[in-house]
């Protein structure tokens, strides 16, 4: 059987790479999709610590996350349209109406 | 039957959204959908009543206990439904009758509201991760309604990726933490601290649900959202979202670490320390060189995060009451200048810039008035909520022994009255001769029904805050193992 610590190190892993490409990328859909890198990330923690504690709590704690991050995704591609359609532009360099 | 009672609020605000999104659908296409905010408004009326009954329920759980009914969570439950209730007076006044989608705007107001009311109210961390997005995702939709404007999307755009990796850190964070305890459940979690089950998971859970929040109650370093979101968003929605979800990110803030790891407090009052120092200084600093109106008050509500933060560095029953009673007066005093620009902005189209507000006051005296009297209370000055909600928070800081951090916000205060004065006076200068004189439009019957419950209630928290006071103190007794020890120094704990 694989220890939970490969798991719990895969999904560090994974979670750090969405970070990273959250911060480095410039297209709003790449970036999009690191975000859902982390919570998939954050999934494989759940499963693994629920087989770890023999708790099916886990398990369904990713079905909600699964469903919020679907409904996130919808707005999100919504909102994305939007500014495309506003700016013509999908870097996120070029969105700088308001500056900082 | 019983369990449904205690979510009867939010029961209330669902109904009301559904009913309003069908009516929505059934009207003609030509037919202006105003109507529908005031059917918003009996909702918001109907869940406010409800959670004012709420306080004859005797404390307890429902629904295998994933929420909790207590004086704590129906103090922000009341709070919640009067912010919505008073943003949607702003937004009837603000909209035109034309308006694109204006039945979807007001039904996400009331359902933001259910995920803001069941934040405060949720007692197992799956609830509260569920409360969150509804919360969030309502707000990411109204911060881009205006879609056609240049600024709105793009508000929207940030407000969503930054909402959402925020939420990633705080879902990794009750990972690990179910990881390290083997539940999600608060009081569990507490058990499982307390029978000295504290692994170093833990401390990096915790630490990733303190980012997670920060960001969502813009708390410094993690604010760099704040001043691009309310300044693209339409200022009625900004008066809900600078408060609304705030208050309830800040229950939610008290219940995991006053409730779920009050046994760690060594580890993350020093966090919350450093947050609060840093959001008050950056948002004041960064205040100073706004000239867009709406801008600084998105670094004052940097602010004024780090004095809310302030009082739950106190850790003591005397700090929960202090914030709970902030964030009612803040609430009281920025839905009202809110307001107000949502106004004299007519929907944002104008009036933007600190210059643009010269001699508000003598082309309409009341909106003026309104304005400087909103910014009076955001410095603290006596007689408004601003102040006694300054007073007892940095009280409860020196009753706790901080004295350097009583000292820091008192400075900060110094600093803060700076640039809102700034504000006062331009809105009491007389106009130059050769700038257009715009006429302000007449206030409408939503909006200065809006001006007089959001001023009044500012001016009855700045002369007898006791009623109020009171309530807070009784949802700070929910938390019993820190209301035996108030008042006490934290070194002698």
């Amino acid at each position: 059987m694989v220890p939970t610590s490969y798991y719990l190190v895969l999904s560090a892993i994974l979670f750090s790479i969405g970070v990273a490409a959250f911060l480095v990328k410039r297209n709003i859909i790449t970036v999009f999709m690191s975000i859902e890198l982390m919570l998939n990330a954050v999934n494989l923690t759940f499963v693994a610590f629920s087989r770890q504690w023999h708790q099916v709590s886990g398990q369904i704690f990713v079905f909600f996350v699964m469903v919020v991050a679907a409904a996130e995704a919808a707005v999100g591609l919504a909102i994305i349209i939007a500014v495309f359609r506003a700016r013509n532009t999908l870097n996120v360099d070029q969105i700088d109406l308001m500056k900082l | 039957m019983n369990d449904a009672l205690r979510i009867l609020p939010e029961i209330v605000l669902v109904i009301a959204g559904v009913v309003l999104m069908l009516a929505d659908a059934m009207m003609a296409k030509q037919s202006s959908r105003k109507p529908l905010g005031w059917l918003a408004v009996v909702g918001a009326l109907a869940a406010l009543a409800a959670s004012l009954w709420q306080y004859e329920l005797p404390p307890g759980t429902a629904y295998f206990g994933v929420v909790q009914t207590d004086a704590f969570s129906v103090f922000f439950h009341v709070l919640i439904a009067c912010i919505v209730l008073v943003s949607l007076l702003i937004t009837i006044d603000a909209v035109k009758d034309s308006t694109e989608g204006l039945g979807e705007l007001f039904a996400l107001m009331l359902f933001g509201a259910v995920g803001m009311m069941f934040m405060s109210g949720a007692t197992e961390l799956l609830l509260v991760f569920v409360a969150l997005e509804i919360s969030s995702i309502s707000t990411y939709i109204m911060a881009g309604f205006r879609r056609k404007s240049a600024k709105s999307p793009e508000s929207a755009l940030k407000y969503f990726l930054l909402g959402s990796f925020a939420t990633a850190f705080f879902l990794y964070g009750i990972a690990l933490i179910f990881g390290a305890t083997g539940t999600t459940r608060i009081e569990a979690i507490a058990a499982a601290v307390g029978a000295g089950n504290t692994p170093a998971l833990i401390y990096v859970g915790l630490a990733m649900i303190i980012i997670g929040l920060g960001f969502k109650v813009s708390a410094a370093p993690f604010h760099v959202w704040t001043p691009d979101v309310y300044e693209g968003a339409p200022s009625p929605v900004v008066a809900l979202m600078s408060t609304g979800p705030k208050a309830a990110a800040f229950a939610v803030l008290l219940r995991i670490a006053y409730g779920a790891f009050p046994l760690l407090h060594t580890h993350w009052v020093p966090a919350l320390w450093w947050l609060a120092v840093l959001s008050m200084t950056i948002g004041n600093l960064g205040a100073l060189r706004q000239r867009n109106v709406k801008r600084m008050l998105a670094y004052s509500s940097i602010a004024h995060a780090g004095y809310l933060l302030v009082a739950f560095t106190a850790l003591s029953a005397e700090g929960i009451a202090a914030a709970s009673f902030y964030a009612v007066s803040y609430a009281a005093m920025n839905v009202g200048i809110f307001a107000v620009i949502s106004h004299a902005g007519e929907y944002d189209d104008r009036l933007t810039l600190i210059d643009d507000y010269r001699g508000l006051a003598y082309r309409s005296p009341l909106l003026g008035g309104a304005m400087a009297f909103f910014l009076i209370s955001l410095i603290g000055i006596p007689f408004t909520g601003g102040f006694f909600g300054k007073f007892y928070v940095f009280a409860a800081a020196l009753h706790s022994g901080l004295v350097w951090l009583t000292i820091i916000g008192l400075i900060n205060s110094g600093i803060a009255a700076y640039y809102y004065l700034r504000v006062v006076t331009a809105v009491y200068s007389r106009p130059a001769e050769a700038s257009p004189v715009m006429a302000v439009p007449r206030p409408s019957m939503p909006l200065l029904l809006a001006l007089f419950l959001t001023a009044a209630a500012t001016l009855v928290l700045g002369i007898v805050p006791t009623g109020v006071l009171a309530r807070a103190r009784q949802a700070a007794q929910t938390y019993p193992a820190f209301s035996q020890t108030a008042g006490t120094p934290l070194s002698e704990r």
